[in-house]
């Protein structure tokens, strides 16, 4: 099972959790992605590309679902504006063993950080704004699991 | 040929998408790039420091050195930060 959505609403985490649990493996593992409140920031606006974007997540998660034999698998991710504390993206996977959900969950999140087409501008408290700049812990959080045989 | 700006490029340049024809002598990105920062002082500031962009060829991630050969949509952008 691969589920995937790019959506501006919010996302029922037990829900999407439940789905997993039903297929009969032995581990869920998830991650939820929340806004930070840094700096004084209002407003985290997502903005992605129409066409590619969702692809790339489908791509991703057929990807991690091959690589770890997994049972089920779902990706989730926000776009609009969102304020700090608000879950912006979610990822979870089901396997027959916990090793396999656990290693494709943390892969998933790292790669759709590199990977998948979206830009983030921060709105502060002074009105001011500025587009969140790619970090090189990202890459190579991301380029590990290349590395490591993907 | 459409070409879509996203992010600070979209802001700088003022449009998110505009239809364009470039000359027979633009055979690749970088040249595309190169030949649409001349359009206005907005293009040119999105467009002048190609380490800064990343583009996409008919949606699939491209280098700058990729020929354009037949593309019908080229997107050019910053870094991805997704996640």
């Amino acid at each position: 099972m691969i589920h995937v959505r790019l959506q501006a609403e919010v996302f029922d985490v037990g829900a999407e959790l439940a789905r997993l649990d039903a297929l009969g493996g032995g581990g869920v593992a998830s991650f939820t992605g929340i806004v930070r409140g840094d700096d004084g920031l209002t407003e985290l606006l997502l903005e992605h590309h129409p066409g590619m974007t969702l692809a790339m997540m489908q791509a991703l998660a057929e990807e991690a679902a091959q690589r770890w034999n997994l049972l089920g698998v779902v990706v989730i991710h926000r776009h609009g504006a969102l304020a700090p504390g608000a879950p912006i993206v979610f990822v979870a996977t089901a396997a027959k063993h916990r090793g396999a959900a656990l290693e494709a969950c943390a892969s998933l999140i790292d790669r759709l950080k590199t990977q998948a087409p979206f830009w983030k501008r921060e709105t502060l408290a002074d009105g001011g704004q500025r587009w969140v700049e790619p970090r090189a812990s990202d890459d190579e959080a991301a380029a590990r699991w290349l590395r490591d045989g993907g | 040929m459409d070409i879509l700006y996203f992010a600070w490029v979209r802001e700088r340049i003022g449009t998110d998408h505009e239809k364009v024809d470039p000359p027979g002598n633009v055979r690749d990105l970088r040249g595309l790039i190169g030949w649409l920062a001349a359009r206005s002082a907005g293009h040119e500031s999105a467009l002048s420091d190609t380490s800064r962009l990343r583009a996409a060829i008919d949606q699939q991630f491209a280098e700058l050195d990729a020929p354009l050969a037949g593309a019908r949509e080229v997107a050019i952008f910053p870094p991805v930060t997704g996640g």
